[in-house]
């Protein structure tokens, strides 16, 4: 750079070019990064895709041995709309289910409580008891499917009615593959769906973890959960922080009971969120699967290379979506879901471009999974395994990235671990005051939005948005009402009864769960019993 | 700005909350942050109250606004009900603001309903700032 101004309109240039510039983490970052600015080592640091510490990804091949999957979140009304809709998703070839549920579902009330009134069907399809999920894989072949399903709270009851499913149509649990989100830490963190206190639910994750380790080996257990921590206002930094914080957690909870870590870590699994900050994120990805390789062989003593390997999903960030000028959401999205492939990620949801006006139509769906086409078919971007590895400021970003995570690890530590330290309000202030710091410089236009804070219309034209049947509550009252008069009351009562005795002490419960599901207990009347022998839980004083 | 809190007699309190299963509370916690900054007494009914709960507490804290927050498509049914509680334990003259995932069209059902404001994604924080000082400037007014 000369030192000599020598115009106006250099001058204008030079002052644009000094001004200091930060991610999301709050890094202040350099003009340019040059070889002295990152030293690892090769071998240690990064070594090659497949090897440890996984830094470059967890295959040797990578995408050229397989794409990442592209697996669309869908579900909605009534199990009949889900199913059809399933059904249309598989006649188009695809193999990965993934499911929403509703409010009442995500919390554990029935369609025709008092609580749930307006919000059946409306963000996910209603499950009330086993009925409901008879109907929604009525002749969908589970011995061939995986189906990843967005539960956390009550993630053991919708694995009890899957395995019942399974059973009815003669598929036995052993087969059954998918996915169960059961993150409940990052609900406390974040998404705030939850039924009973910490204590209760990591005893029933436990409960989860030892039966389907042993019973079900092929169902994932735990979808560790960043997602919804990032999008609750947390950076880059605190949502990897937060989130591995999370995993360590349930990776103690299965060998301080019994399970040897080889046996059941490989079934541990990450949902990271892909943000609008493009290089900070490829080095979020990356940073991660280097922590959690290092931690899971040198703290926890796993064996197995798969034990070690970090595998995750990527969706985009729903926060950055604008609600005006809808269209431009398709870029955000864009380059997001670049970020999630150029960081290894190994299945991708991409957001629709009118999320921020309701759930999205089907022509919103349509341009979001043609996205990842494009990206995967016509840009090249697949074609070589992290092509930014060795980048100056790549590896800069990850280290950096990395020693941010630990101090976080560290003074979560310091208070006892993540769940004192979501007690005392400590992690879900640390993600207000981001979020609230955030929003102030957006306002102020030091971080800019277009169409938002800048480039802003008058007049935004409104859009065509999916509306949602309003007949879903009704049908699934009545359904459940039948449900209710059909089953055998005196088997209902008899198993909660169970479940009330092994709530109360200290036996696996999975079994006990599986029973009242098959007698059409519904969920609601499950999980009273252990609002019954757990009690609620209030969230700490966050403001 | 600044000085319209000097005008007034007391500070403008005003009850966030979210009237349903909804966890999403990136929006509530922000603004309940923002209107404690622009001077307002804040208070924040916590998660998953009813909407007989959220006005239970709107009358026994005298607050003048509620200000509602929904991302669950709830609010045609939930936002309602508040103000419908507080007309039944005879507060009508509470001001209801609401905010959330809102589409246009059912912004303006809400409008009907009493409900103002209706801020979607992206609303500025002084917008809704304003518009809650405003609301409580009526209600001051009106009684």
């Amino acid at each position: 750079m000369s030192d000599q101004i020598e115009s106006k309109e250099e001058l204008n240039s030079y002052k644009v070019k000094s001004k200091k510039r930060f991610n999301s983490s709050g890094f202040e970052l350099k003009e340019v990064y040059i070889p002295g600015d990152w030293n690892g080592d090769y071998d240690s640091k990064l070594g090659m895709p497949g090897e440890y510490p996984f830094t470059r990804g967890i295959h040797k091949d990578m995408y050229r041995g397989k794409l990442w999957t592209m697996r669309m979140f869908s579900g909605f009304g009534t199990p009949e709309d889900t199913n059809k809709r399933l059904k249309l998703l598989l006649s188009h070839g695809e193999t990965g289910l993934s499911i929403a549920f509703d409010m009442p579902t995500l919390y554990a009330f029935d369609a025709d409580s008092k609580r749930s009134k307006g919000e059946v069907g409306k963000c996910g399809v209603n499950v009330s008891s086993l009925k409901d999920m008879e109907i929604i894989f009525d002749g969908i072949p589970l011995d061939k499917v995986s189906t990843s399903m967005t539960i956390n709270a009550p993630a053991s009851i919708l694995t009890a009615m899957y395995a019942v499913v399974g059973e009815k149509n003669g598929v036995p649990k052993e087969k059954l593959s998918g996915t169960v989100q059961a993150d409940i830490l990052k609900e406390y963190i974040a998404q705030k769906e939850w039924i009973y206190p910490p204590e209760a639910h990591m005893r029933i994750i436990r409960d989860m973890m030892v039966y389907c380790t042993r019973n079900m080996p092929k169902w994932n257990y735990i979808s560790i959960s960043g997602y919804h921590i990032r999008e609750a206002g947390a950076s880059a930094v605190q949502e990897l922080a937060f989130t591995l914080a999370d995993g360590f957690e349930y990776v103690k909870l299965g060998i301080d009971n019994g399970l040897d870590v080889d046996e059941f870590a490989p079934r541990l699994s990450f949902f990271f969120n892909s943000s609008i900050n493009f290089f900070e994120e490829i080095a979020k990805f990356r940073a991660a699967r280097r922590i959690w390789a290092r931690e899971m062989k040198e703290t926890f003593g796993a064996k197995k290379q798969r034990s070690m390997m970090l595998r995750f999903h990527t969706q985009t960030s729903g926060y950055t979506l604008t609600w005006q000028q809808p269209l431009n959401n398709i870029v955000r999205t864009t380059v997001e879901a670049m970020a999630g492939v150029l960081g290894g990620t190994q299945s991708l949801h991409t957001n629709s471009f009118d999320e921020a006006w309701a759930l999205p139509s089907e022509e919103a769906v349509e341009v979001a999974l043609r996205t990842q086409q494009i990206l995967a078919d016509e840009t090249g971007i697949a074609d070589v395994i992290d092509p930014l590895g060795g980048s100056y400021y790549v590896e800069y970003l990850t280290d950096r990235i990395e020693e941010e995570a630990y101090k976080y690890f560290r003074t979560i530590d310091s208070m006892g671990g993540v769940i004192p330290a979501i007690k005392n309000g400590y992690i879900q202030r640390e993600i207000a005051a981001t979020s609230y710091s955030h929003q102030k410089k957006v306002e102020s236009g030091d971080i800019k939005v277009v169409g938002v804070n800048e480039y802003a219309k008058e007049d935004e034209k409104p859009i065509n948005i999916l509306k949602i049947d309003l007949n879903a509550e009704r049908i699934q009252r009545k359904r459940l009402r039948e449900v209710r008069a059909s089953r055998d009351r005196r088997a209902v009562e008899k198993s909660l009864e169970r479940l009330r005795e092994v709530y109360s002490g200290d036996e696996n419960s999975m079994e006990a769960v599986i029973d009242a599901v098959r007698n059409y207990a519904t969920i609601e009347e499950i999980a009273n019993v252990g609002r019954e022998v757990f009690g609620g839980w209030k969230e700490p004083t966050i403001l | 700005m600044e000085g319209a809190n000097n005008t007034m007699s007391r500070k403008i309190r005003v009850l966030v909350a979210k009237p349903a299963l909804d966890g999403h509370d990136r929006g509530v916690l922000m603004l309940a942050k923002a209107l404690r900054d622009a001077g307002m007494e804040v208070l924040y009914a916590g998660l998953l109250p009813t909407p007989e709960n959220v006005a239970r507490i709107a009358v026994d804290e005298d607050v003048d606004v509620v200000a509602l927050s929904l991302h669950n498509s709830a609010h045609l049914t939930a936002f309602p009900q508040v103000k419908k509680y507080l007309e039944k334990m005879g507060a009508g003259d509470i001001q209801v603001v609401g905010g959330g995932i809102i589409p246009p069209e059912d912004r303006k059902k809400l409008e009907k309903m009493g409900i103002t404001g209706n801020f979607g994604p992206g609303t500025p924080l002084e917008e809704i700032i304003e518009h809650i000082r405003n609301v409580a400037k009526k209600k001051w007014e009106s009684s």
